[in-house]
């Protein structure tokens, strides 16, 4: 090579060169950028964790929040909080699979699209514009409560359950649905017998979704369940504390002890929020196998 | 037959119209459960303008350009706040467009698979955590953080250009908000250019390898243009996620009701005002022009959303075939 490679070098030149190095910077750009955002999630949350860490007790998650003398903890705006993410997913699960069953099962093209699209923008909608209109719908002339908090939360959910059962239903085998109808079993019965228990698995998967996304809306909340009594209840008919509200409203506070509280109260939520999406995430990948897709 | 039905044909079309009730009922049920979520966009809509329309009529269009937020004197206009919520968008935009896609890049054509899977989740998980935690975290934290080591600095080196004003002691302003939407609207904006990347035929990407083209000029000469609608959408739709978030923007922007140019200074959006008055309004045309405010950032969700389902729609063969 020594001798006869004067007229053709193997060793890049000068724009070789340069479009290696441009190649290689770029690469370091998306490698580095990617490892930024999993480092923004590691910073929020260490520092919520070690912030939270001093708070944390049973003492904490089992006492309501205390008016006077010392701090008291979350239990009821963890029992508050559950109560009303319970009913929106009550509202938002029949109504969310049987709308993507519509979807998916009976409704044409031009209809489907129609309804996709106001799904999308459902979705889409701020959450506090949601949270005003329940507000206007069940608040103004009577008084906040648990369920004007849980149906804002259900608008919340709709879009994400009948989104995410849609697409299990999707891929659903359409020659399952045909088999069945072959065999002479009406559309009512190849539907709720066949197709819906075989995506059983992927509905769930996105109503865990769903649910975590909604424990920890707080915009919602603001103008329908916000103004409660720190007490323990279980009385929908009233505005019941829960976490996010309880988070918000210790964060807007000067007082560091509050802000303990707060940190104490993010850090449930966060876990919480975080083990349902990675649960949730590990249900739909063995899902979408059983599938065979 | 007709004379005398046997009781097995009897009882078939007792069956069969015992499935056509069922067809139907299920048929009917499905429906009204599909058009819930098309009636609640439309009550949405029309409740949420029902409730402005005092400060609607007495303050017409006007309202968006009034630049006063005055309860004494009961002088109220949107421009503040929308100002704050344009601001507040483009820094995060400006800040998570090109980090998005360099991550999304990353996921679709670098990483090896291993890391993929993994590195790819945690992203998502980004998105997962609650806007009330992230601005709980902004205010005590990140916020006092910027105050004490970035704002100082920026103020002294650009401080001559006006939008780097000086910064304010808790570190709470328009820039602290535009970085924490910035961390929301990510990992939104990367799933979704991820997704676009991985749909790219990959006999386009091997056609430009076989070009000799390095890793960087296959992407910038057919990924970037091939998926380029797809990106604006994503684009739009973490607009319309910053445009919309209330709570984490409450926390971290500071409040006021003035137009500020100094990007750390304390400011609000339309949606953080409305946030921030929850525990009630001192007058009725007060709290009424807060549901203008409803209206307004209602209207603009409304398109941003529309925009990016059109974008999408128009230019993507793969969804449209869905």
């Amino acid at each position: 090579m020594s001798a006869t490679a004067q007229t053709v070098s193997l060793r890049p030149g000068g724009r070789l060169r340069r479009r290696r190095i441009v190649n290689r910077i770029m690469e370091c750009i998306g490698t580095g950028a990617a490892l930024a955002a999993v480092g923004v999630l590691g910073l929020v949350v260490v520092s919520v964790t070690l912030r939270a860490w001093p708070a944390l007790s049973w003492h904490f998650l089992t006492t309501p929040p205390a008016l006077f003398g010392p701090p008291g903890g979350i239990s009821s705006a963890i029992i508050g909080s559950a109560l009303i993410v319970g009913m929106a997913t009550g509202m938002a699960l029949p109504v969310g699979v049987l709308g993507a069953v519509y979807l998916t099962e009976f409704a044409t093209r031009r209809v489907a699209a129609v309804v996709q699209l106001c799904l999308d923008v459902l979705n889409g909608m701020p959450t506090i514009v949601t949270g005003i209109f329940v507000y206007g719908l069940l608040v103004i002339g009577h008084v906040q409560s648990a369920f004007a908090g849980a149906f804002a939360l259900a608008i919340v959910m709709l879009p994400l359950v009948l989104r995410a059962s849609q697409e299990v239903l999707l891929l659903v085998p359409q020659s399952l649905r045909e088999a069945s109808l072959a065999l002479g079993v009406s559309r009512w019965r190849t539907t709720l017998g066949v197709v819906l228990p075989s995506s059983l698995g992927g509905i769930l998967t996105g109503t865990v979704i769903a649910v975590a996304r909604a424990a920890g809306e707080t915009a919602p909340l603001l103008f329908t369940c916000s103004i409660f009594n720190p007490a323990v209840s279980t009385d929908v008919s009233h505005a019941l504390p829960n976490i996010p509200v309880l988070i918000f409203t210790y964060s807007e506070q000067p007082d560091p002890v509050l802000h303990e509280q707060a940190w104490g109260a993010a850090l449930v939520l966060m876990a919480f929020v975080l083990i349902a999406s990675l649960a949730a995430r590990m249900l739909l990948a063995r899902s979408r196998r059983k599938l065979g897709q | 037959m007709e004379a005398a039905p046997t009781t097995t044909s009897l009882r078939a079309s007792r069956r069969r119209i015992g499935d056509r009730i069922g067809d139907l009922a299920l048929r009917g049920l499905t429906l009204l459960a599909a058009l819930a979520a098309v009636a609640a966009l439309v009550a949405i809509v029309y409740k949420v303008f029902r409730l402005a329309r005092p400060a609607i009529s007495h303050f017409g269009l006007g309202f968006i350009t009034g630049t006063t937020w005055d309860p004494v004197h009961k002088e109220f206009g949107a421009l503040p706040f929308i100002y704050g919520t344009a601001i507040s968008s483009l820094i995060a935009l400006l800040i998570a467009t090109p980090l998005a896609i360099a991550i999304a890049l990353y996921l679709s054509e670098l990483a090896p698979r291993g890391v993929r899977g993994v590195l790819g989740s945690l992203v998502e998980t980004l998105a997962a955590i609650p806007s009330v935690v992230l601005g709980l975290w902004g205010i005590l934290v990140l916020g006092p953080f910027l105050a004490h080591h970035f704002e100082p600095w920026a103020h002294d080196k650009l401080g001559f250009i006006p939008i780097f004003g000086a910064p304010v002691a808790t570190g709470t302003g328009l820039f602290t908000a535009g970085l924490i939407l910035a961390i929301m609207i990510v990992p939104i904006v990367a799933s979704i250019c991820r997704e676009l990347f991985l749909a790219v035929p990959s006999d386009l990407e091997e056609g430009a390898f076989a070009l000799g083209t390095t890793r960087w000029e296959m992407v910038r000469g057919v990924i970037l243009p091939a998926t380029r609608s797809g990106i604006a959408a994503a684009i739009i739709l973490g607009l319309g996620r910053a445009l919309g978030e209330a709570i984490a923007v409450t926390q971290v922007i500071g409040g006021g009701t003035k137009i500020v140019h100094n990007i750390f200074g304390p400011s609000d959006t339309l949606a953080s005002k409305i946030a921030a008055s929850y525990q009630g309004a001192a007058s009725g045309l007060e709290a009424s022009s807060l549901l203008y405010l409803a209206a307004i950032l209602l209207v603009i969700g409304v398109l941003a959303n529309l925009a990016a389902q059109i974008i999408v729609r128009r230019f993507d063969p793969l969804r449209g075939a869905r």
